[in-house]
């Protein structure tokens, strides 16, 4: 093992996911998730990532085909959508996406179609982008594994 | 002898959640906490979970919002057939929510993200309600009792030397407390087995002549409802125990009404289960006209209640007309209690005459295409959590008797053909069905939510606290009510037919509006 090459790789990664937490992309909740991961289940948190992605790809694609028609938009499935959204992203920490849930709920409440289709548009990009850095962060992960090292926990205060 | 103290490890949770991330994190946690978990995505799975293993729980966890089931609905059948303690989950904290989750019965209600720490501590509400249950049964009748025997609970339970882990040694805990409140109870039995109370048809019958002859009285307690019964091998912890089931289910249906009514637009003239009784009463005073429960069941697609093998209808004409069912979308309620004997106390009987283009009846919809035998199945699935049951603990733990089935629930020349509910489900409902249902809750429910929420709120409450009180306090059957049951909008004159104590202090009569709200929210039982 090269401890050299362990070494950067960790301080990368503690890097990469305290700037993570700082841009707003993860919350504490992300923490906690880490922490539940073990030996008996090693893959806790990418597995738990990846549940919610194939959760929001779903959900908002429904919200999608009922906003669609302007004339007759489903404002409760929207809002069912909405309130499941805000949900899984707090399952995960995912902070952004949760925020721009909040924001969803209020042109919701409002039945502002066209507000509801740009925070849709918005949380689409928000949990694309988070996937994005999730995958590099466990990417980061497994070269420190495979170069024989342990992944550093980071606590963020 | 210090105690090992008491030991959480093994509780066996149930899980609730339609959101798979939570499920996989919850249940993770869950086990980090060294409980036995079980998940489930759907409400309906999870009622049968329950009642497929009575005694396999010992505390619920739900969230709130799920797709086929409103979170809350889920929350009172547990409470109700269950009695085990539901914890709900939700990302909303909204006080409006929480205040519905505690009127339900929540015995808390946790925001998500769920912080391990409180996790932990679930279990106390498991211990808290059974410490509660047997302080209930002996508070009504024993006056010393209640500090002894709590005493006795806590200093045997929280482990007088031993480790009282929920695995281990509940069973021989409850079989030493079911010992020792028996002998307080009733000193010349010699048996160290209690038998087990079956609440047949005849003996809820005797049980609401009782309660409705001692009338305006406002004190039909245990006692009193005993002494009438003039049932010599029943106790007053068996009336007890099963006043404050019936109590409970009578509350949710005069909500429920309630929630009908307030939506909708028609009066009915009655629709409180007392007033079943007091029409049943003027028919045949303390006869059969109490039962017809059977009758509920069997109009699903029928306008007119006929008189059913298990019932004898004093006045079929008078009983109710079932519409037959406008609106597909009660597919399956579930009466809060499952007695056959309670469903004859139905206000169902009579509202529909108001209700006419509203489904009313849960059952009517419930068991549309199975007409009889869904009761005999409603009752088997729910008869043990109506039968005499302080002194039975929520696990396996027979004691003087084969645990409640169908058979010993219903008197033989009640019983009908046989069905469980789960073999009722697939047969009974359709899938188109239940996509009309769910269309039709998210159309509807929130709107209808939105209207009666406060009102609905406010009458919950101080129903459930009157209810809590009076229960405690041993011997008022219906204490003080003032019930706020705002929305009076019942005709006055059918009221004054009702004896006071049937009212709960309550004028409010249900309208239709809200019976449609209720069929909206509907309920699937599996």
């Amino acid at each position: 093992m090269n401890t050299i090459v362990v070494g950067q790789l960790q301080r990368q990664f503690q890097d990469y996911i305290v700037s993570l937490y700082q841009q707003g992309y993860l919350d504490n909740q992300f923490t906690e998730l880490r922490k539940l991961q073990d030996e008996g289940s090693p893959d806790f948190v990418a597995e738990v990532v990846s549940l919610f992605f194939d959760d929001c790809a779903k959900v908002i694609n429904d919200m999608s085909t009922s906003l669609e028609r302007p004339d007759h938009v489903d404002f409760k499935q929207v809002d069912s959508g909405v309130h499941q959204l805000k949900g899984s992203s707090s399952s995960v920490g995912a902070r952004r996406v949760k925020n721009v849930c909040i924001a969803f709920k209020e042109c919701c409440d409002v039945q502002n179609r066209e507000g509801c289709l740009r925070c849709l548009q918005q949380v689409d990009y928000e949990y694309k982008m988070l996937k994005t850095k999730l995958q590099d962060l466990f990417n980061l992960e497994q070269q420190i594994l495979q170069a024989g090292g342990t992944i550093p926990q980071v606590s963020m205060n | 002898m210090e105690k090992g103290g008491f030991s959480p490890v093994g509780l066996r949770v149930l899980v609730v959640d339609d959101d798979p991330t939570w499920l996989k994190i919850l249940e993770k946690m869950l086990k980090k906490c060294s409980y036995e978990v079980t998940t489930c995505g759907l409400a309906r799975e999870a009622l049968r979970l329950l009642r497929e293993r009575k005694d396999g729980y010992d505390i619920v966890i739900s969230d709130v919002n799920m797709p086929d089931m409103d979170g809350f609905k889920l929350l009172e059948h547990v409470g109700l057939e269950l009695d085990l303690p539901v914890i709900m989950m939700s990302v909303d904290g909204e006080t409006s929510r929480v205040m519905k989750g505690v009127q339900h019965g929540a015995c808390d209600y946790l925001l998500k993200p769920i912080r391990m720490k409180e996790l932990k501590i679930i279990w106390q509400h498991v211990l808290r309600k059974k410490l509660q249950e047997v302080r209930d049964i002996e508070g009504c009748g024993y006056e010393g009792g209640t500090d002894w025997i709590t005493r006795y609970d806590e200093a045997h339970f929280l482990g007088g030397g031993e480790d009282v882990s929920f695995c281990k040694k509940r069973k021989d805990f409850d079989f030493e407390k079911k010992l020792l409140l028996q002998d307080e109870s009733d000193p010349s039995s010699s048996s160290s087995k209690k038998a087990r109370v079956v609440w047949s048809f005849e003996l809820h019958q005797k049980f609401v002549n009782a309660v409705n002859q001692i009338g305006c009285d406002h004190k039909a307690g245990p006692k009193k409802i005993l002494d009438l019964m003039n049932v010599p091998w029943l106790t007053r912890e068996n009336v007890a125990s099963h006043l404050q089931k019936y109590r409970l289910y009578l509350s949710r249906l005069e909500k429920e009404k309630e929630l009908k009514c307030y939506s909708g637009g028609v009066k009915s003239i009655d629709s409180s289960p007392k007033d079943a009784e007091v029409n049943s009463g003027h028919q045949s005073p303390g006869k059969s006209s109490f039962v017809f429960s059977g009758g509920i069941f069997q109009k699903a697609t029928e306008t007119d209640p006929k008189p059913l093998a298990s019932a004898s209808l004093s006045d079929p004409n008078t009983d109710v007309i079932m519409p037959p069912k406008t609106k597909k979308t009660r597919i399956g309620f579930d009466p809060p209690i499952s007695s056959p004997a309670f469903d004859s106390l139905l206000p169902w009987n009579d509202v529909p005459e108001v209700l006419e283009s509203k489904p009313v009846l849960y059952e009517n919809s419930f068991l549309q295409q199975q007409p009889l035998p869904s009761q005999s199945s409603y009752v088997a699935n729910s008869a043990p959590a109506i039968m005499e049951e302080e002194m039975k603990p929520p696990y396996e733990t027979p004691v003087g008797g084969s645990s409640v089935n169908i058979d010993e629930f219903l008197m033989p020349q009640d019983k009908i053909p046989t069905v469980t509910i789960q073999d009722l489900d697939p047969s009974a409902l359709s899938s188109m069905k239940l996509q009309e249902f769910s269309s039709n809750v998210t159309n509807n429910t929130e709107a209808i939510l939105r209207s009666w929420e406060l009102p609905e709120s406010n009458h919950s409450a101080s129903l459930d606290t009157d209810l809590d009180l009076s229960w405690l306090q041993g011997e008022r059957f219906l204490a003080n009510t003032g019930l706020q049951f705002q929305d009076y909008s019942s005709s006055p004159s059918f009221l004054s037919e009702l004896p006071p104590h049937l009212w709960y202090g309550n004028e409010r009569l249900p309208d239709p509006d809200e019976y449609s709200f209720m069929v909206d929210q509907g309920l699937f039982i599996s």
